[in-house]
């Protein structure tokens, strides 16, 4: 089987696996990170959204073979020790989830919308969330989070 | 998904030759149609020779009178291109509103058009603004280059290495989107370009993407959202499924049609 090496949150990984590998089973399966979620598999969810290369993407629809060489960020990298990301404090404060299932792929998409804009406005984090679905909060919390999330970030 | 083998083509001669010495290979662009299809075993190709390291099918490139696009560029690229907002922003709104952030990271407009799925954009985008398919044997004229629902007269081991786009006059684009995956229910762009009008639909043709004469000869005498409006579309051919009828779609044309006819201006 060949060889798959990447940067996971930092830290240089390797493993062989088949090549129908998908990124989220590479993550999961052969590295433990089960963070992120698989929630739909045909990649209208966004559980299992992580960043490739400072991009965010759905992992359940990415081969491991095309992460080769990338840099990886997924939830599990964000926090620095017990103290949580801004965005993921966000969340907790403003009460941004309920079951959670679609949490770790909501604050890995927000994280790439404050990215390209740090200031978004309430419609904008809307249309952003266009890939991210969550069965529980009918959005309004996760909304706020993000504002306040981005409010953080801006320091 | 079903075993295969996978392999990254440094090169357009490499992908070429790695398809060719493949039982059954299958170029990969960006993966948000292959990928799902292969998890849901509706293709099992032996080999997948994966597109995205051939740099000279990435970019995007200023002609004067047209604009090139790489195969591989991404939705996102093309959404967030100056070149392709102040020359044909019919197209970067386009581009800006297929599937969802995460998507448009990854889809390719060369696997868009390669695919010819029939709910999607950039089919629209080609036949209205009148593009050539650019590939490693040919050029093909917008009008022959789609054959039917997930077909193009694309050979077997022939690769799509970039769009050119003639610079419009004026062109709009509309859709109806499908509130779950952002495919059209109905599409519509509008274009004139060199005096030609023409109108493309997508999202409702059991053919897949196509263009509607009755509006084109419409606003061809009378540019006008109203002229558009005012063609009654027959449902022949249409698509009837869970999300709209055939009768639905066909009065959804001549809406979206004059809603693209607004937004050209």
């Amino acid at each position: 089987m060949p060889t798959v090496s990447m940067t996971v949150n930092g830290k240089s990984v390797s493993a062989e696996v088949e090549p129908r590998t998908l990124l989220v089973q590479y993550l999961r399966e052969h590295l433990g990170l089960t963070g992120t979620h698989v929630g739909c598999d045909t990649s209208q969810c966004g559980a299992c959204v992580v960043h490739v290369n400072g991009e965010s993407l759905k992992s359940c629809t990415m081969l491991a073979g095309q992460a080769e060489g990338a840099d990886v960020t997924t939830i599990e990298g964000l926090a620095n020790g017990d103290d949580l990301h801004p965005m993921q404090e966000a969340f907790r404060e403003n009460h941004g989830l309920q079951c959670g299932f679609c949490t770790p792929g909501m604050v890995m998409s927000a994280l790439d919308l404050v990215k390209q804009n740090p200031d978004p406005s309430e419609k904008e984090v809307r249309e952003w969330l266009e890939g991210n679905l969550c069965r529980c909060t009918g959005y309004h919390n996760i909304v706020k989070s993000i504002l306040a999330g981005a409010e953080a970030l801006r320091g | 998904m079903y075993q295969f083998n996978y392999q990254k083509a440094g090169s357009q001669d490499d992908a070429v030759s790695a398809l060719s010495s493949a039982e059954d290979g299958k170029f990969l662009a960006g993966g948000m149609t292959l990928i799902p299809t292969l998890k849901q075993r509706l293709a099992q190709p032996s080999d997948l020779v994966d597109l995205s390291g051939i740099n000279d099918m990435v970019g995007i490139q200023d002609g004067g009178d047209s604009i090139t696009i790489g195969a591989m560029t991404r939705h996102v690229d093309v959404a967030n291109s100056d070149v392709v907002g102040s020359k044909i922003p019919a197209l970067q709104h386009l581009a800006s509103h297929i599937g969802d952030p995460q998507v448009r990271n990854r889809g390719t407009i060369g696997g868009s058009i390669a695919n010819n799925d029939p709910a999607a954009d950039y089919p629209a985008a080609v036949l209205a603004l009148n593009a050539t398919v650019i590939t490693n044997k040919r050029e093909f004229a917008a009008d022959d280059f789609f054959d039917g629902m997930f077909a193009t007269n694309l050979e077997e081991d022939e690769l799509i290495t970039a769009i050119r786009f003639p610079v419009p006059e004026k062109a709009g684009y509309a859709k109806f989107p499908n509130p779950a995956s952002r495919y059209a229910l109905v599409g519509v762009m509008v274009a004139q370009t060199g005096g030609e009008t023409r109108v493309s639909v997508t999202g409702a043709g059991q053919d897949g993407v196509f263009r509607a004469s009755d509006i084109e000869s419409a606003l061809s005498g009378n540019w006008s959202a109203e002229a558009a409006k005012g063609v009654k579309m027959s449902d022949d051919g249409l698509n009837s499924d869970i999300h709209a009828s055939a009768e639905y779609r066909a009065h959804l044309i001549s809406v979206m049609a004059s809603r693209a006819v607004d937004a050209a201006g």
